[in-house]
């Protein structure tokens, strides 16, 4: 049975997917409260996976969490912790328990996160992800042994629209599309003139594209991630309005161009929908949706 | 292709001693020699630690080749120096001590750690350019290797942590699979970074690794 969220995939409608974080320690109330919050206002919710490589709450615990409170988890699984091994028997148990959809990434490096010192795994990279999880529903695990018992996933991966240079990416976009990615989420974009470039290039492929969107809660915020994050091009304009607005009405001015931007994005048609990371601040997500008219 | 060394911090050495009062040096005349790790003036300087650590060096020596046979007949030479320590002070990398362990029954302390085997690209720069993994990839990848170039290994393009052709986790090392693009591309090759590599083998041959020709 096809998941909820590969439904609203396949339905044509404008998909709007978010996430929450899990906590750094066993205190689930807060986690538990931005579900609640977002679970019936979403079409999915992404769990991290010790994002930034700080090690939290696993994901698949965030996954059933949500599924507790009648949410739809998107499973993001990384391949910097777990070999193959490990990551294809996460993969039987998420689907005994009900979890349906997978977002397959690389992983951060190590050293750019908590545990500095730790092993970095990567026996698997995000394409090899994606095709285990399509071999294994046809019943086979890597070693090229039977399951008894398949898998079934809706599974997407991500694409960085921004980088420079942009063709490497691109080539991996494709490789990701041949290798069966259904949804992807981009990192984060602002520049919808850049964004619409890129979707015109993406449109022909068979797989659906939910753009990123990355709530700017200041004008400072806006200019570390323009100049140290990878991918991300926040255009100057942009950094202006908010740096114009007034300290404490700052957020919300990004809340607005947060919204702004889903509200273009869904009038022109421009991509299949949108992923919302609030980073920290998911209570303001329902705020964005208001803001996009949705 | 060098051994890359690094002296341990003298706290390091100091714990590595303890217990043992008299001690005999040995350097390298090739690796460590010119990583300046070594070579005849770190062993001297090493002795005067010693000195000042309150041990009792019974002799020093450098070795042409530490990781070399002729290494027997260099400890045959300073037999009495060493038969009178109660240990050795390697200054050689791991290499040297493995071969000095052929010969020895005296615990052989390593004054350096050893980092990585790597080729000169210019004088006085080191870079690790093989992991030795068995799979060459090297032929479909323009000449660099996305095993050990790449900090994550990957085998199939970049991550999403590339940035203007830099690494996330620094912004001075070149992303791996910027330069692979580029040099494919002047080769007009692209089409081999379409492929698809699947995963790899980790065990082709099973560690610890060794092969009689």
């Amino acid at each position: 049975m096809a998941s909820r969220f590969k439904e609203a995939l396949n339905s044509g409608k404008f998909v709007i997917t978010t996430e929450v974080a899990p906590p750094k320690g066993t205190n689930l109330e807060k986690m538990f409260h931005h579900i609640d919050l977002l679970k019936d206002k979403v079409d999915g919710m992404n769990v991290t996976d010790h994002q930034s490589s700080v090690m939290r709450f696993p994901s698949v615990g965030g996954c059933l969490a949500i599924k507790e409170q009648g949410g739809e988890p998107i499973m993001q699984m990384t391949c910097r912790d777990r070999n193959r091994m490990a990551l294809e028997a996460d993969l039987l148990f998420a689907y005994t328990r009900g979890i349906q959809n997978v977002l397959c990434l690389t992983g951060d490096a190590v050293p750019v996160g908590d545990h500095k010192e730790a092993k970095g795994v990567f026996d698997l990279d995000s394409l090899q992800l994606l095709k285990t999880i399509r071999q294994m529903e046809a019943g086979q695990d890597l070693g090229g042994n039977n399951l008894d018992g398949a898998v079934e996933f809706c599974a997407g991966a991500i694409v960085t629209p921004e980088a420079q240079p942009i063709e490497p990416q691109l080539i991996k976009f494709e490789k990701k599309v041949e290798a069966g990615a259904e949804f992807f989420q981009t990192q984060a974009i602002y520049d919808l003139e850049n964004f619409s470039r890129f979707m015109d290039y993406a449109r022909p492929f068979k797989t659906k594209i939910l753009a990123g969107i990355v709530l700017l809660s200041s004008a400072r915020m806006a200019k570390y991630m323009t100049e140290n994050v990878p991918g991300i091009f926040v255009p100057q304009e942009l950094i202006d309005e908010l740096s114009q607005a007034p300290k404490e009405e700052m957020l919300a001015k990004g809340i607005e161009i947060a919204g702004r931007t889903i509200a273009t994005l869904k009038k022109e048609s421009i991509c299949d929908g949108v992923h919302i990371m609030a980073i920290g601040r998911e209570e303001v997500v329902p705020d964005i949706l208001a803001a996009a008219g949705l | 292709m060098k051994s890359i060394t690094r002296q341990k911090s003298p706290e390091d050495i100091e714990q590595g001693l303890n217990g043992f009062d008299k001690v005999f040096i040995i350097g390298c005349g090739t690796c460590t020699t010119m990583t300046k790790t070594g070579g005849i003036d770190q062993v001297a300087e090493m002795k005067d630690y010693l000195g000042e650590l309150g041990k009792r060096v019974t002799g020093t020596t450098v070795i042409p080749t530490a990781c070399d046979d002729m290494t027997a007949e260099a400890l045959k030479e300073n037999e009495k120096g060493i038969s009178g320590a109660d240990c050795i002070l390697s200054m050689s990398c791991a290499l040297g001590v493995h071969r000095m362990n052929l010969y020895l029954d005296k615990p052989i302390i390593p004054a350096l750690d050893t980092l990585f085997i790597a080729v000169e690209d210019s004088p006085g720069y080191f870079r690790e350019a093989c992991a030795q993994c068995g799979q060459c990839v090297l032929g479909e990848t323009a000449g660099i290797c996305p095993i050990t170039a790449c900090h994550k290994g990957l085998i199939n393009g970049p991550c999403g942590g590339t940035n203007d052709g830099k690494c996330e986790v620094d912004k001075e090392k070149d992303c791996a699979w910027t330069l692979i693009y580029q040099k494919l591309k002047e080769q007009n090759r692209l089409d081999l970074m379409r492929k698809y590599q699947p995963p790899r083998n980790h065990h082709i041959i099973l560690k610890p690794r060794a092969m009689r020709f």
